[in-house]
């Protein structure tokens, strides 16, 4: 995912699956697209502010800030792309980038930089678009709080800090596997006491 | 072990002459069996018995991949090349028995593609010939750009016209006209796979203008053989067989290898497919790499060779064999 340069992201080595990020970089494209929540804000600002004005023009940003956060879309805008849109929301980012992608020709290169949920389902919507995976940056930046998906009655459950977590759909306790879905940007979340379901098992805030 | 260890023996059922320089030859199974499967893109090794020397060239199926009774193959006349092309023109006629290998194919289409983009030069067109009939029946996108020098030498560039109409456009040299990569390769949709064969330099231009538009390299597929070159006759050791043998003018290593009866590996006896390549255990002087799977750094090492099309020249050549 990414070249292999320094990254800031705290994520320790795992199983294969688990997805590891490197540092943007900017290489030869026909265009190139970039998505952001605040987390990753400034790794747009640090490659895009190196690009020739000329570039300007093969540029598309889109962005979630946080809410009430204005500092860093003024940056973003100030950088002069192409086209800069923000939203309140990922899917709501996620599903314009689509829009983007689906008029986007070979040669495109889409860069992604924030928490993990972001740059996870950012990779599925290029790959549903048709995107090679080599065509695809991402850096991690932010909380390690983790987008789950419950494998018994497959409710999404976001911003997952602790280990286990409980179901808010089927309130199985899940232990959060590190084994993770390219398709679903999800990491699976499995019933963590399906033989004694009146064991209590002590839930820690292990994914800030 | 080789693709062209278990040949097939096949009978020439039908030859055509395409135009003056193209033949194409029909072949079927001597017993009417059925021939192996394959896909658009395949190729199948032809061994020619001309006169005492055995030669096996690689040529590209451009039947279609549905069809399993006969396989075809198109052959330019090469009359400065080492006499391969010449014989299947001037002594392959039907009726003639031959052995052929079972198909290889190293220039497939990748069905992950959303569209194929496919861009021939001259003789180039054959593996397209099969991949759209393929990709025709599969229902997937895909547009056939070919050139030629003209259209009295662009062989099937009238039948494929019509056969497959706006997915084909074609460029004449003669009239100036020519395919502008940059512009093609710009504006193609996302998941797009493009194919190149020809001559090397069309092939090279493909490449780099695909991967300065940022196409990423598992998107863009090549496929060039070579026809081993002829050169001067030169010496060889063979460390673990003990012996030395002499490569002819018009034989390749690979060829006098085999005529040894040393075992080698290979497959696509046109620089391609790095099946054959071999450890060089000695060398002083130096070896004409023709090969397309070896890079820069290899070369220069001298190490490594590929016996099916490279060659030669200097005081003494081990090699691993």
């Amino acid at each position: 995912m990414g070249p292999a340069t320094m990254s800031e992201s705290l994520i320790e080595e795992s199983i294969i699956s688990r997805p590891t990020y490197g540092a943007l970089q900017i290489v030869p494209g026909l265009a190139h697209y970039f998505l952001a929540d605040a987390s990753g804000a400034e790794c747009v600002i640090r490659v895009v502010q190196e690009l020739p004005r000329d570039m300007m023009e093969k540029v598309h940003i889109l962005y979630v800030p946080t809410p009430g956060e204005t500092a860093l879309i003024t940056s973003l805008y100030a950088l002069g792309a192409n086209r800069f849109e923000h939203f309140p929301t990922i899917d709501d980012a996620v599903a314009k980038l689509g829009e983007w992608l689906s008029d986007a020709k070979m040669g495109s290169q889409l860069y992604l930089a924030g928490t993990e949920g972001l740059v996870g389902q950012g990779v599925a919507k290029g790959e549903e678009c048709g995107l090679d995976h080599t065509a695809v940056q991402c850096e991690h930046r932010g909380s390690l709080a983790r987008r789950v998906q419950c494998v018994h009655c497959k409710t999404m459950i976001e911003d997952v800090t602790t280990q286990p977590v409980k179901c808010p759909s089927c309130d199985l306790l899940l232990l959060v596997r590190d084994h993770y879905s390219r398709r679903l940007a999800a990491f699976q979340g499995v019933c963590i006491n399906a033989e004694d379901p009146s064991e209590e098992i002590e839930i820690k805030e292990v994914f800030k | 072990m080789s693709a062209s260890d278990h040949l097939i023996p096949v009978v020439v059922s039908n030859v055509v002459e395409v135009n003056p320089i193209i033949k194409r030859f029909e072949f079927k199974h001597v017993n009417g069996d059925e021939l192996p499967a394959f896909s658009g893109g395949a190729h199948i090794v032809v061994e020619m018995l001309d006169d005492g020397t055995k030669r096996k060239n690689p040529y590209s199926l451009m039947s279609s991949p549905f069809e399993r009774d006969q396989y075809a193959i198109s052959v330019r006349r090469d009359d400065t090349g080492r006499g391969g092309s010449k014989f299947m023109h001037e002594q392959v006629t039907p009726g003639t028995q031959m052995k052929i290998s079972a198909p290889v194919n190293l220039f497939a289409l990748d069905l992950r593609a959303r569209k194929h983009l496919m861009i021939a030069g001259g003789i180039g067109i054959t593996p397209f010939i099969a991949q759209m009939t393929q990709a025709d029946k599969l229902g997937v996108p895909f547009e056939l750009h070919y050139a030629a020098r003209s259209a009295s030498q662009a062989a099937y560039m009238d039948s494929l016209a019509d056969r497959f109409g706006d997915h084909v456009s074609c460029y004449c040299d003669d009239q100036g006209e020519s395919v502008d990569f940059e512009t093609l390769l710009s504006s193609q949709p996302l998941g797009t796979h493009v194919y190149v064969c020809g001559p090397k330099g069309m092939i090279e231009r493909v490449v780099e203008t695909a991967t300065s538009l940022g196409w990423p390299a598992a998107h863009v597929h090549f496929e060039h053989f070579l026809a081993p070159p002829v050169g001067e006759p030169f010496e060889v050791h063979l460390a673990k067989a003990g012996i030395d043998i002499t490569v002819g003018a018009e034989q390749s290593l690979l060829e006098a290898v085999e005529a040894s009866g040393t075992p080698i590996n290979c497959m696509c006896r046109g620089g391609a497919c790095g099946q054959c390549e071999t450890a060089v255990v000695a060398c002083d002087g130096e070896i004409m790499h023709n090969d397309h799977w070896l890079d820069d750094e290899q070369r220069a090492a001298k190490q490594r060779i590929m016996p099916c099309v490279s060659r030669f020249r200097g005081k003494r050549l081990e090699l691993d064999l």
